[in-house]
């Protein structure tokens, strides 16, 4: 996949003009990408390049400067983290973040897209659908077994598949992964990879990584930022042999 | 462990520990107490309201706060502001320049009745308020608080705050509040004398009543959706915000019902006691409360109404021996709990009593199992009993559970 079909307007996700200053110094300055539906695209770039503010202002964890962010056609940087959960974008932080206390069966339910008012949360019944769906999601993370397991019992790997099966049973339409294979072992990585495989069959997924032999496993196209800009964009293969990229991150 | 009937409730490890303490308090304590001792339980179990709503508020969700006393104060002057006006008609205060209004107003000189305290005339609207106004107010605060995502620390202190001004604001507006003395003089309760013996036994029954549907509403909270969620926010705030969960209403939620708790035990505690004043809701007495709730354990609300009456207790027993030695016994008993053991009594109960409980009920569990085999062998999946299907604590996963 190339960069062809890019002028029709119905992109996924259209971020124009980005720019996000902290006391003057400008972590994201005016980026502009776009994703197409089912597009897995991977950021990467240098530590400090603004990979982890880009995905903030996308959730809403940090406001925006100026710029706009355009999800199928509703304008995010406006909207509340809670409201853009609920208008389809997910988001997995990079150290795993799961509720230690709940058991993985309570991690995954209370990411159950139901029930998200205070009232609703109040009348939420553990009904047929529900455990089905935390089933179904359980399989696909590889925690079946751990179900009545406290969040706090699961090794690091498994931490990091709990957070996105939680993401996942929110059936987002644009997934956000900050570095999820980051302090796996081999295997954990092998089975990582084949479960963003699976999740991207119905999901456009938006990652950043470091792991080169990763990002080749998974990515249409990579977006490679250095200093809260775009430095070059492509295929995996275009942006490996472009030399800007080679001076900045990958080195001679 | 389904409970699909009611009665069935009552003999799971949890009912029973809601039974233990019905016992306690509806037949024991009434049986072995004298009307002024069981008078004074009533008055500490005032004050487990209080722990409860703590219990879910700071416990569960995270959210510390110092100023619990305000919302007992204000619950508590409802109710007196009610009952003081009952006892000031017209020709019990025949000798006052102005009749009709309370005894603390004709000192101060004012001429009629403040036009806040003209609906409490009515008892429903005083029923209603004692929810309402805490509720109200913990609204505001927490409305002006968790939207601009304060929290912590700063969230304890501004309580704090806040109930150093009430104190203030109800000490230095006398003629309004009745000052320093608070509301005093209460006779009846719509015709009904609350000072004989027989009353206040009644009292303290109507008291217990009231405790147990707070548990009960507690105890529904924590085992709902909502519950898990106010346990998730406080480890990790971010993950149940990026869930789709706007956070600062289920702050303002839990920290309104935690006023709610205290609002009711604040009106028992005007109708037990008699009246109500400033010392009872400051920051030494909200800080108090904060302590009935970490002895007997934040993360458990039956913890919590246990905590409440032996703090309470030791603070009688202690005063009436050695006054000077009491706010020292206190902070001593305050620095071990969070030293020693951090969960309370509850958490020293889980650690070293239900292990020998766990041995009991096998014991008579393997007996029933084998008792009805064929229940057994229907069941899908049986691997999902657990011995933390017994956890009061945890409402734990089981696919037949509906």
């Amino acid at each position: 996949m190339s960069a062809a079909k890019s002028k029709s307007g119905d992109f996924l996700l259209a971020v124009e003009g980005l720019t996000v200053s902290f006391d003057g110094f400008k972590a994201v300055d005016d980026l502009s990408f776009y994703l197409d539906p089912k597009e897995i695209r991977v950021i990467i770039g240098p530590n400090g390049a603004g990979k982890t503010t880009v995905l903030d202002l996308i959730c809403g964890k940090t406001k925006a400067t100026s710029g706009s962010i355009k999800f199928d056609g509703k304008e995010l940087t406006k909207l509340k983290e809670h409201q853009i959960v609920h208008s389809g974008v997910g988001r997995k932080f990079q150290t795993p973040s799961v509720f230690e206390d709940l058991t993985v069966f309570e991690n995954l339910e209370v990411s159950y897209p139901k029930g998200h008012s205070v009232m609703g949360a109040l009348g939420f019944k553990r009904d047929a659908e529900v455990i089905k769906a935390v089933e179904e999601v359980a399989e696909t993370i590889f925690l079946t077994e751990a179900l009545n397991e406290p969040a706090a019992s699961l090794s690091h790997g498994q931490k990091q598949w709990l957070e996105i099966g939680m993401l996942l049973i929110q059936k987002p339409d644009l997934l956000m992964l900050d570095e999820p294979v980051a302090g796996m072992s081999v295997t954990e990585r092998k089975k990582t990879a084949e479960l963003l495989r699976v999740i991207t069959r119905d999901h456009t997924v938006l990652v950043i990584e470091h792991d080169m032999q990763f990002v080749g496993d998974i990515a249409d196209r990579v977006t490679v930022m250095h200093q809260g800009k775009v430095l070059s964009e492509g295929s995996i293969e275009h942006v490996k042999s472009d030399p800007k990229v080679i001076e900045v991150y990958l080195g001679h | 462990m389904k409970s699909s009937s009611p009665l069935k409730w009552f003999a799971t490890r949890e009912g029973l520990y809601y039974v233990a303490l019905a016992v306690l308090l509806v037949v024991l304590l009434p049986l072995a107490l004298d009307p002024f001792r069981l008078n004074m339980v009533g008055k500490y179990l005032t004050y487990a309201f209080v722990a409860i709503g703590l219990v879910m508020c700071w416990g569960k969700a995270g959210i510390l706060s110092l100023g619990q006393g305000v919302f007992f104060g204000l619950g508590g002057y409802c109710m007196a502001m009610f009952l003081k006006l009952e006892a000031s008609t017209p020709e019990a205060t025949a000798i006052q320049s102005t009749p009709g209004i309370p005894d603390f107003m004709d000192w101060n000189q004012l001429t009629e009745l403040p036009w806040f305290w003209e609906p409490f005339h009515s008892f429903s609207f005083t029923l209603l308020a004692v929810i309402g106004v805490p509720v109200l107010l913990a609204f505001v605060i927490g409305f002006a608080m968790f939207t601009r995502r304060v929290g912590g620390v700063y969230f304890a202190i501004i309580t704090q705050a806040i109930a150093a001004i009430l104190t203030i604001l109800i000490i230095g507006q006398q003629g309004y509040t009745g000052g320093v003395n608070g509301i005093t003089d209460l006779q009846t309760l719509n015709g009904w004398d609350i000072r004989t013996d027989e009353a206040r036994t009644i009292l303290y029954f109507v008291c217990v009543g009231m405790l147990f549907l707070c548990l009960f509403v507690a105890r529904l909270v924590q085992n709902r959706k909502l519950g898990r969620i106010l346990v998730a926010m406080n480890a990790q705030e971010n993950r149940v915000r990026f869930s789709g969960y706007d956070v600062a209403a289920f702050k303002i939620f839990v920290f309104c019902l935690a006023a709610a708790f205290a609002g009711v035990g604040g009106a028992m505690f005007t109708l037990i006691v008699g009246f109500m004043s400033p010392s009872f809701i400051g920051i030494v007495a909200s800080i108090e409360m904060v302590i009935f709730c970490a002895l007997g354990g934040r993360l458990s609300i039956l913890g919590a109404v246990y905590g409440a009456l032996l703090v309470n207790a030791a603070k009688s027993g202690f005063s009436e021996s050695f006054p000077e030695l009491w706010p020292f016994a206190m902070g001593a008993l305050f620095i071990g709990v969070v030293l020693a053991f951090p969960n309370g009594l509850a958490g020293l109960y889980q650690t070293y009593v239900m292990p020998l409980e766990d041995k009991i009920f096998k014991r008579n569990k393997g007996a029933q199992l084998e008792a009805k085999p064929a229940e057994k062998a229907a069941e899908p999946k049986p691997t999902a009993e657990k011995t933390s299907d017994y956890d009061p604590m945890i409402d734990s996963y089981s696919p037949e559970k509906s």
